[in-house]
């Protein structure tokens, strides 16, 4: 057990993998050199060569094509996508080739590949450098989506999105990978697909992932002190979607809310809660109740920028007037 | 290349092979009565299909844009499998799930035909990067058409291919339109070879119609791209007819076509080899007849196959090992079983 960040647990996993599969290679922009924009593949370069770790011009489309194109023909690459919001320069190579390879070839071949990238507010980036997009990778089948919410899950759903078949889209927050967290890299890796009850609790569920796992978890301890016990559930991957956790927690507690950071139309919260009311109607006490990012371009002014999103009081407030 | 009679009759086969299969392939959607709206026929493009392909080996890879059946068959496709395909047939290549724009084949290294102008591009850069990684003596060739020139993707990836000395060609078979563009109504300067070259590629231009031209320049440009010097190729050609099957070109004018159906490299090679070999007629039939026969069987096999079970739906989404989305009808029954509680 190590005391560590989740950036560095990041780091760490992609270390791990290119020194047991030679196969493993980095492909991206900065990744090199400059030891990645937000730094998880420093020192990489210096211990794996340039073959390996592969400094990508500015070519979003051109290098993560070549990263499903690498894929097809015997590596296994992790194309650093530098944030989220450039998904759209290189939404052709994900979307239409990296997704679709394996169904429309007659499964013949498949594409084993990472995206790495990041997104989410926190750092006063401003509208195209903040956006949760994972709502427009979840709409086309054959992509997997991962957004780690710990420092553990940094580590080991990481590896485990190394050992796929298809290709994953590995969703970081740019928040989180200066919080500390303990790591055990001996544990087993991330169940796949699995979701994680993070704290138990018999009156509300509340369904989340990434950054905002942190914030509802703190909304769960502000209302305990009410007598109020919320259970938060970390799906930790979108696609694969842990129905089974989540239904067997709203059965239990007749009450659910889905907090996102992603906006609220259309979005991802909009997908669970609906699957929620058609599949646990019965046991629903309460309306599901969506907390998600405002419908807003993202501002750079700090103030503002905090209130795009929701915010612990928004949640603690919410729970506490859902469950009276 | 000065090639022998015996290798000359074989490059008119390969071209004969692939007019045969391009005049043949329309009638599994007369017969069969399916749309079969998305067929772009490449005929007239066989000497660039063949003289590229020619000195490709085994291991080596390429992608195809949506006129690709006859770069396939050049590389060594079963053209019973390909009309299966097209068909949307059990049997063919992709188990009917891709059709005429998707066909693929791993072992012939057929990394994918793409519907999206240039999208297949920057995948020989990746196979491109997995040879150097690897230090496998492979190459990867992206075949395209004139359409995918003004397309961005195209030159991301010939930088990415020269700055990382991939063994990667590109290939253009340039057949003067895109859909109902043509060229010097798609770019100001069409000399496409030119842009190649301030990338840092070997750009070469060649005609289309004399199939014994391009395998010498392919052989050329694919050494190269062996020894790590990634290279563009135009194949200049003519489009005989319409985009896809329905389309008539009335945007052509005919003296345009009458022009343009002179560039007939099937044409040329009969033409050199009854002047240089003393082909006969009689050589010319046998070829012809046998593969008359063999398109024929194509045909009928792709017509009496058998379409993909409704289970096939589902498969191949994502790796077998995983399970497969959920059929709408049973998430259906499921809910309004366990929730339809108010009347039932």
């Amino acid at each position: 057990m190590i005391e560590t960040t989740y950036r560095e647990a990041l780091g760490l996993a992609l270390r791990h993998a290119m020194m047991e599969d030679p196969t493993v290679v980095i492909i991206g922009e900065e990744v090199g050199a400059y030891g990645g924009a937000y730094g998880v593949t420093k020192g990489l370069l210096q211990e794996f060569g340039k073959e390996r770790v592969i400094d990508s011009p500015i070519s979003e489309a051109g290098f993560v094509g070549a990263a499903v194109g690498a894929a097809m023909s015997g590596l296994r690459p992790v194309a650093e996508l530098m944030y989220v919001d450039f998904s759209g320069i290189a939404m052709d190579q994900i979307a239409n080739q990296a997704a679709k390879i394996r169904y429309m070839f007659g499964g013949q071949m498949g594409v084993p590949m990472v995206l790495r990238t990041q997104g989410g507010t926190g750092r006063s980036a401003a509208a195209q450098h903040s956006q949760s997009l994972e709502g427009w990778f979840l709409q086309v089948p054959g992509l997997r989506v991962a957004l780690p919410g710990t420092v553990s899950d940094a580590y080991h759903l990481l590896r485990a999105s190394l050992r796929q078949a298809d290709p994953v889209v590995f969703i970081e927050h740019k928040a989180l990978y200066v919080q500390k967290g303990k790591l055990d890299p001996t544990q087993a890796d991330a169940n796949w697909g699995r979701a994680v009850v993070r704290r138990p609790g018999g009156h509300v569920t509340v369904v989340t992932y990434s950054r905002m796992l942190t914030y509802a978890l703190a909304a769960a301890e502000n209302v305990a002190g009410h007598g109020v016990e919320a259970e938060v559930i970390d799906l930790r991957t979108l696609n694969p979607l842990d129905w089974e956790t989540v239904s067997g927690s709203v059965t239990k507690t007749g009450r659910a809310i889905v907090v996102t950071e992603a906006c609220l139309t259309g979005g991802p919260a909009a997908e669970i809660s609906a699957r929620i009311q058609e599949e646990c109607f019965d046991f629903l006490e309460e309306p599901i109740v969506r907390i998600a990012g405002e419908d807003v371009p993202i501002p750079v002014a700090p103030a503002l920028e905090a209130r795009s999103v929701p915010t612990v009081a928004l949640i603690t407030e919410i729970i506490r007037k859902l469950v009276r | 290349m000065r090639p022998t009679k015996e290798q000359s009759l074989e490059v008119y086969r390969r071209m004969r092979r692939i007019r045969t299969f391009e005049e043949r392939v329309g009638e599994l959607f007369v017969r069969q009565q399916t749309a079969g709206s998305m067929l772009h026929l490449s005929i007239a493009e066989e000497a660039a299909a063949v003289g590229v392909t020619y000195p490709m080996r085994e291991g080596d890879s390429f992608t195809t844009h949506h006129r690709g059946h006859g770069i396939f068959l050049a590389r060594g496709a079963d053209p019973k499998r390909m009309m299966a395909e097209i068909a949307g047939k059990a049997d063919g290549y992709c188990r009917g799930k891709g059709g005429s724009m998707h066909i693929a084949d791993r072992t012939l290294g057929h990394l994918g035909a793409n519907a999206i102008v240039g999208g297949g591009i920057p995948a020989v850069v990746g196979a491109g990067l997995s040879y150097k990684v690897l230090a496998k003596p492979n190459v990867s060739i992206a075949f395209f058409g004139d359409g995918a020139m003004q397309q961005g993707v195209l030159y991301e990836s010939m930088n990415l291919a020269a700055l990382w000395r991939l063994p990667v060609v590109f290939v253009c078979v340039n057949n003067q339109w895109g859909m109902g563009t043509r060229i010097d109504r798609a770019a100001a300067n069409t000399q496409f070879h030119e842009r190649a070259r301030t990338f840092g590629l070997e750009g070469h231009v060649v005609d289309g119609a004399d199939v014994f031209a391009v395998i010498d320049i392919a052989e050329r440009l694919v050494q190269g791209a062996r020894d790590g010097r990634a290279a563009y190729l135009s194949v200049e050609c003519y489009r005989y007819y319409g985009h896809a099957r329905m389309d008539k070109s009335p945007y052509r004018t005919p003296e345009e076509e009458a022009e343009g159906r002179k560039q007939d490299p099937i044409q040329r090679a009969i033409t050199r080899l009854r002047e240089k070999d003393g082909a006969t007629t009689g050589e010319f039939e046998a070829i012809d007849a046998a593969i008359a026969q063999e398109m024929d069987e194509a045909v009928e096999f792709a017509i009496n196959a058998a379409p993909p079970p409704v289970t096939d739906l589902f498969r191949d989404v994502y790796d077998d090992h995983e399970p497969a989305p959920e059929p709408l009808r049973k998430r259906l029954e499921r809910i309004l079983t366990t929730n339809l509680t108010a009347t039932n």
